[in-house]
């Protein structure tokens, strides 16, 4: 039912606060709401983070418990965290979304111009595979009668 | 000081280039010339500090009289110079004025007062008017112009007949209004003033540099004409003299001639014809506070 567990070396994504979209690795549980937190490769100092504002990933680091920065950093490098985060869909996703809020006046009109493009493309597609069909389905109605 | 400090090092810098062609008895004398003038700019004035010890806050040792004395005010004696207008006071204008007069044993001339007394006087003095302090005519207000909106900038028009559209901005008038252009081909908007406030600029910039806009293109040439000079009731008083607004031949010419410049840059820019174009409008889940323009 449960696929990522809160453990030492989960890779956490924040989703609000002051280090709001930022990469942080659990490396120890302080009580049930928080855990002292670490993000050597993403800018956040360690620091104990209430788990409400986290979010976990599919990551997992090889740490011990506790273990100090250099420790976090030397285990994130070695997973290549940050590469394989900008790989997954959820980040690709946030990408996506700060895109079109930045989009300017003269980009939404090139967005729809290509959507409509697109989707005229894709139609004129259909209507060929339908006219396919239609005709097929006519042919074999003949053969029977 | 600082200034004139430099101003004295300049002299002989530009000095000593020009005089390296001459022989060299000459720019030893000149040296010394200089040297002199370098003296007389560079000594700083210096202003001699407080001749009145204070006894306590606002309260001086000496008297005024005294400090009169302490000053040596009596050696110092300044004229302000004589200023244009003083200058051209003293030229007093004729006060009466000798004018011959016509008619039979009059004695041929009368002395006429030139400027006469006034011939009513209101039973109410106007009242003195207050002091006010920095109303300006419109003329003189400070005309501001928003940092987002530059020449070529693509600006949407949010009111008049031609609301939605989206338009070329090419300079600040002088009062203040946008010349803006369509161009005309593209979206029919001619040469037209905007108002700054009901207005959106957009991001998007044309580069307009080299485009020369003609200098007669002012407010006086887009300010609404009105007709009327009824000397007698007319018959039909709603019956104005223009109804109709008419295209004149100068404002063709000079749409061309502004337009022409502005399309070969828009050309340039991919899609930026169709953009122009088209119009802008809000829609279902739109807001403007949160779109970036």
């Amino acid at each position: 039912v449960f696929k990522r567990f809160v453990e030492i070396g989960r890779v956490a994504f924040i989703s609000f606060g002051r280090h709001a979209g930022k990469l942080v690795a659990i490396v120890d549980v302080i009580d049930q709401n928080r855990a002292l937190v670490d993000g050597p490769c993403s800018g956040v100092r360690r620091q104990a983070m209430p788990f409400k504002c986290m979010q976990l990933t599919d990551f997992v680091l090889k740490f011990p418990h506790s273990a100090r920065q250099k420790c976090v950093r030397r285990a994130w490098e070695k997973e290549n965290i940050n590469e394989k985060w900008a790989a997954t869909r959820w980040a690709k996703k946030i990408e996506a979304r700060e895109k079109k809020a930045k989009m300017t006046d003269f980009d939404r009109y090139k967005v729809m111009k290509a959507k409509k493009m697109r989707n005229r493309i894709i139609k004129h597609e259909i209507k060929k595979l339908q006219k396919k069909t239609t005709k097929k389905v006519k042919k074999t109605e003949k053969k029977e009668k | 000081k600082a200034g004139e400090k430099k101003a004295g090092e300049k002299k002989p810098a530009q000095k000593k280039a020009a005089e390296k062609k001459p022989a060299d008895k000459k720019p030893v004398e000149k040296k010394a010339s200089q040297k002199k003038v370098r003296e007389k700019i560079k000594k700083p004035k210096k202003y001699h500090a407080s001749r009145n010890p204070v006894l306590a806050r606002g309260i001086g040792k000496y008297s005024r009289s005294a400090m009169y004395a302490r000053k040596a005010l009596y050696k110092r004696k300044y004229t302000a110079p004589e200023t244009k207008i003083e200058k051209k006071k003293k030229e007093k204008p004729r006060a009466t004025i000798i004018k011959p007069v016509g008619g039979d044993k009059n004695g041929g001339s009368r002395v006429v007062k030139v400027r006469k007394m006034p011939r009513y006087y209101p039973t109410e003095d106007v009242p003195r008017k207050l002091l006010s302090h920095g109303k300006k005519p419109f003329s003189q207000h400070k005309r501001r112009l928003r940092a987002s909106i530059t020449p070529g900038t693509v600006l949407i028009l949010l009111t008049g007949r031609h609301r939605g559209k989206r338009v070329v901005f090419l300079k600040q008038l002088g009062t203040g209004l946008l010349l803006v252009t369509g161009p005309l081909v593209i979206n029919r908007v001619p040469l037209r003033r905007a108002h700054q406030k009901f207005v959106i600029a957009t991001s998007t910039k044309v580069d307009i540099s080299g485009v020369k806009i003609p200098k007669h293109l002012t407010d006086a040439y887009f300010k609404k004409k009105k007709l009327r000079k009824p000397k007698h009731q007319e018959g039909e008083i709603f019956d104005t003299e223009k109804e109709k607004y008419e295209i004149t031949e100068q404002r063709k010419t000079d749409q061309k001639a502004v337009d022409s410049q502005i399309l070969a840059r828009i050309k340039k820019v991919p899609q930026l014809r169709g953009y122009l174009r088209s119009t802008f409008c809000l829609s279902n889940g739109v807001y403007p506070h949160k779109l970036v323009f």
